[in-house]
């Protein structure tokens, strides 16, 4: 089995109030065929065993689909491989003696835990401010009685494809979530169940997305390049136009959710 | 104890019903004055946890993930099946009942199976109102595939990703109740032991894994839905943080467990590559569909690439041997035969250990019926998925699968309320074991999820507190304060105990002993050699663990250890289980049971019950309690696929 050699810059911060740094460590016999958790795992057990206290970084499913896992790698969100997320990259995307930085997501919504792990809550309350489509259990008529467009439906499954990992957020020099927060728009706004909030869902969801202290969209399609699941663009443009038609036809006034 | 499964009688299509009728209401007026505790916000807990909310309880729930949205149950990739009969194909609940039970090898409880196909069909509707994109025909209805070991399309799929579609809409309708202010949502949190008062559960206590905070949270009822336990393999297709922690406790509390032998190996996983690795990955069952099993007709041709070995040169087993169901039999047949033709020496792909182990999936003859484009359509994500981590592309070569542990169909003992032994604590989803028996059907588990969660629980914890006199319970109870001070005392003795071995060394090697004595296949005598070396292993871990740090923050290695020290005691209970159930069913493959034809031969008259293990304050020594489990309707018979 082929092994390489690396070095790693990896960020160390105790604690959210830790000023935090950048720290080496020699990755050796390091296999190719390795994920990039599985190489940090190594890393990990050789450091513990050393009575030196393990890289905190945050994983799940290690499949690409839970959305848990997430550094910057040599600069990339989720490194160097398109449409991957850190757990599906495998150490064959690397060569012998490289050396490689380890960073957490960088964003002011975004604040770090520790070392690599950050707080992503703030996406879990732009889906709380309607991200969802109001329906009591037990109250739904046939499946069937509402045929949905193929394509739409396609197109809805696309943007529902999110995982929520954050990538785009630490990718755009504004830290803006307008994807994340553009693809839940549209899947929604998608498909004939969507459409009774959709104007209120769109405002409530964009106030709550500026509230919590991202960035606007200045259009670098970083997020794009960044994200594993390949959400398009074009859903922010499908959110701009859906926000500007409901300030205009919106029949009530959404506050702003900053709390006071 | 007599284990009472306080089933309805009389006819089964009628039971649910009935039963629903004759639970007592709490006035929605009363039901903010109950709180109801939910632990885990997967398909079940989420579910749960959000039609609660909706009902008006004051739910507080808990997940040990940043977010709801992260449970395992996102991963799920093939589907969900329910008796629509949409493809007019001959279905309905009673043969989804049907399926379901004689699936499970007989080993389940035919009221809870069929109220889990009565209500799988509520279960889509709702999943589609709150927007769940599933895939579409052209006329825009629901389109369906058919799914291991079925023989009508009764599966509906959004593309490979439907545990993450119907997860989010699950988080989705639970977002909006922690916003609507009735669910409060404590993420990062591990439940670390069940509070019982005067016999019944009325709290938990937990840990905040970012500020290691360790506090008491007390309620009415309590909800435990926190999955499997088939982490204490090491190597699984679970989440690498998906433990047994909350039902051990709860276990050490007083609820039974029942058939923990009873584990899914899932046939189709990409095989093992190495000692780093730290999980497997399951390629959907629905590639079965479209995919060959094969492997080579001679050894000598093993090594060689699969494009050099002619068609006559191929043995497509499962077509050949099980003809009529091919290469849709149900999971532990197709899991058995591949491990069967590895050990035979017939297994293709790189050595480990001196032995092959991998077969074919191959998908030519499908991408030259349907062309490349169609097969991408149904399948290009797990292709992607496939490429990144073999750095083979499966629309070149064919694929190679082993069989991983996936899913755990035993679990905490639930009556028909999903209650456990303890009152006033309830089970859902994989944490209990009831509608699965030995062995779990493709794209049923993400059914009986939700069905505990949206349509079954909601109703029973109802019944359970307006039927119940349960006084205010104050935070210096002393089972309160001595659970909470119990939980501090185990973390600190995890943080002190100076030895020289990870938790992760500890969890390997328990997980080794566990694949190969109570694994794929099992016999009395490995069953012994396990039940000698994990105690003496849980010796080592308590004398010689590693863990740095300290209590007071995020802290991985001691959140591991805890969780290690735990699969270190289930992993024994398993393998007694394994011993004590000496015949075949399902998951469960004593050699010493088979057919001539190598397949599962169960012992009906002496154990057709569910094992129920009673904690005694010892690992070593719990106590077997039956439920005996009586088939009125689908008559036990032997499973072939042949």
């Amino acid at each position: 089995m082929e092994t390489i050699n690396l070095k790693l810059h990896v960020w160390r911060q105790k604690g959210p109030n830790d000023a935090g740094g950048f720290k080496v460590y020699e990755a050796k016999d390091i296999s190719t065929h390795a994920s990039f958790l599985e190489m940090l795992d190594v890393v990990n057990e050789r450091l513990l065993e050393k009575g030196e206290e393990p890289i905190a970084f945050d994983h799940d499913c290690r499949e690409g689909i839970c959305g848990m896992c997430g550094m910057v790698i040599n600069g990339r969100p989720h490194g160097p491989q398109k449409e991957t997320t850190t757990c599906q990259l495998h150490m064959r995307q690397f060569k012998n003696g490289d050396e490689i930085w380890i960073e957490p997501w960088r964003a002011k919504a975004f604040p770090v835990v520790k070392d690599l792990v950050v707080n992503r809550s703030a996406f879990d309350r732009i889906i709380q401010s309607g991200g969802y489509i109001s329906v009591r259990t037990g109250s739904a008529r046939d499946a069937n009685e509402i045929p949905i467009r193929k394509e739409d439906a396609d197109l809805a499954f696309e943007a529902a494809a999110c995982i929520g990992c954050g990538a785009c957020v630490a990718a755009c020099p504004n830290a803006s979530a307008s994807l994340f927060t553009a693809a839940k728009i549209a899947h929604l706004a998608l498909v004939p169940q969507g459409q009774a909030e959709r104007e209120d869902r769109v405002r409530k969801m964009v106030a709550q997305m500026d509230a919590e202290g991202f960035g606007h969209c200045t259009n670098h399609y970083e997020c794009m390049a960044a994200c594993p699941k390949n959400i398009d663009v074009d859903f922010i443009a499908k959110m701009n136009r859906d926000f500007l038609k409901s300030m205009a036809t919106a029949r009530k006034d959404i506050a702003s959710r900053d709390k006071d | 104890m007599e284990l009472r499964s306080n089933e309805p009688t009389g006819p089964i299509e009628k039971r649910w019903d009935k039963h629903r009728f004759d639970m007592k209401l709490v006035n929605p007026a009363n039901r903010r004055k109950h709180t109801v505790i939910v632990v885990g916000t997967g398909l079940a807990g989420g579910a749960a946890a959000a039609t609660l909310g909706e009902q008006g309880y004051h739910v507080k729930a808990f997940c040990y993930q940043d977010s709801p949205r992260r449970a395992h149950s996102i991963a799920a990739q093939g589907g969900i099946n329910a008796a629509k009969n949409y493809q007019n194909d001959g279905d309905s609940v009673y043969r989804l009942f049907y399926d379901t039970v004689k699936g499970g090898d007989f080993r389940s409880r035919e009221s809870n199976v069929y109220r889990l196909a009565q209500v799988s069909v509520n279960i889509i509707d709702q999943c589609v109102a709150q927007g769940v994109p599933f895939a579409r025909e052209y006329g825009g209805l629901l389109a369906n595939r058919s799914f291991g070991g079925a023989q009508v399309s009764r599966t509906f799929y959004a593309r490979g990703q439907t545990g993450q579609q119907l997860l989010l809409g699950a988080y989705q309708a639970l977002s909006r109740q922690i916003e609507a202010g009735t669910v409060e949502m404590h993420a990062r949190t591990e439940m670390l032991d069940v509070i019982v008062i005067d016999g019944v559960a009325r709290g938990i206590v937990t840990r905040n894994m970012m500020t290691g905070k360790i506090e008491a949270h007390t309620a009415d009822v309590v909800l435990l839905a926190t999955g499997g336990y088939g982490n204490v393999f090491y190597l699984s297709t679970n989440a690498k943080g998906c433990n047994v922690t909350a039902t051990w406790r709860a276990h050490r509390k007083g609820a039974f467990f029942a058939n923990p032998c009873y584990t899914q190996i899932h046939p189709t996983c990409i095989p093992v590559s190495g000692s780093y690795q730290s999980k497997l990955t399951l390629m959907s069952e629905s590639l079965r569909n479209d995919g060959r099993v094969w492997v080579p007709k001679t050894k000598e041709d093993c090594s060689k690439k699969p494009s050099d070995i002619p068609e006559n040169e191929r043995d497509y087993y499962l077509e050949r041997i099980y003809p009529s169901f091919g290469n849709l039999v149900p999971r532990d047949i197709a899991s058995r035969r591949a491990k069967f033709m590895c050990d035979q020496g017939f297994g293709v792909g790189p050595e480990v250990d001196g032995v092959r182990r991998g077969v074919y999936l191959d998908f030519r003859d499908a991408i030259k019926r349907l062309g490349e484009k169609a097969v991408s359509e149904r399948y290009g994500n797990l292709f992607d998925m496939y490429e990144r981590i073999t750095g083979e592309s499966p629309y070149k070569y064919p694929m190679r699968i082993y069989p991983a542990t996936h899913y755990t169909m035993g679990g905490l003992w639930v009556d028909y309320n999903l209650m456990s032994t303890i009152p006033g604590l309830f089970v859902g989803g994989e944490a209990n074991f009831s509608d699965h028996g030995a062995n779990r059907l493709g794209a049923s588990a993400l059914m009986q999820g939700l069905a505990d969660g949206y349509f079954v629980l909601p109703y029973t914890l109802g019944n359970y507190l307006a039927t119940s006199k349960l006084s205010k319970v104050s935070d210096d109870h002393p089972e309160v304060t001595g659970a909470v001070e119990a939980v501090k005392e185990r973390v600190s003795k995890l943080l002190s105990i100076g030895g020289a071995r990870s938790p992760d060394s500890f969890h390997r090697e328990l997980g080794q002993i566990i694949w190969d004595y109570c694994g794929m296949s099992r016999t009395a005598e490995g069953l012994q050699t396990a039940l000698q070396k994990i105690p003496a292993l849980r010796e080592e871990f308590w004398q010689n663990l590693k863990v740095t740090g300290t209590g007071e923050e995020l802290n991985q290695t001691l959140e591991k250890a805890g969780r290690v020290a735990d699969f270190l005691e289930m992993g024994e209970l398993m393998c007694l289980d394994a011993l004590t159930r000496d015949e075949s069913c399902g998951g469960h493959f004593r050699e010493e049971h088979q057919t001539t034809e190598g397949e599962a031969k169960r012992d009906d008259e002496n154990f057709q019950h569910a094992a129920a293990w009673e904690w005694s304050g010892e690992p070593s020594k719990p106590k077997l309690n039956k439920e005996a489990l009586d088939f009125e309707y689908v008559k036990p018979s032997q499973r072939s696929y042949k």
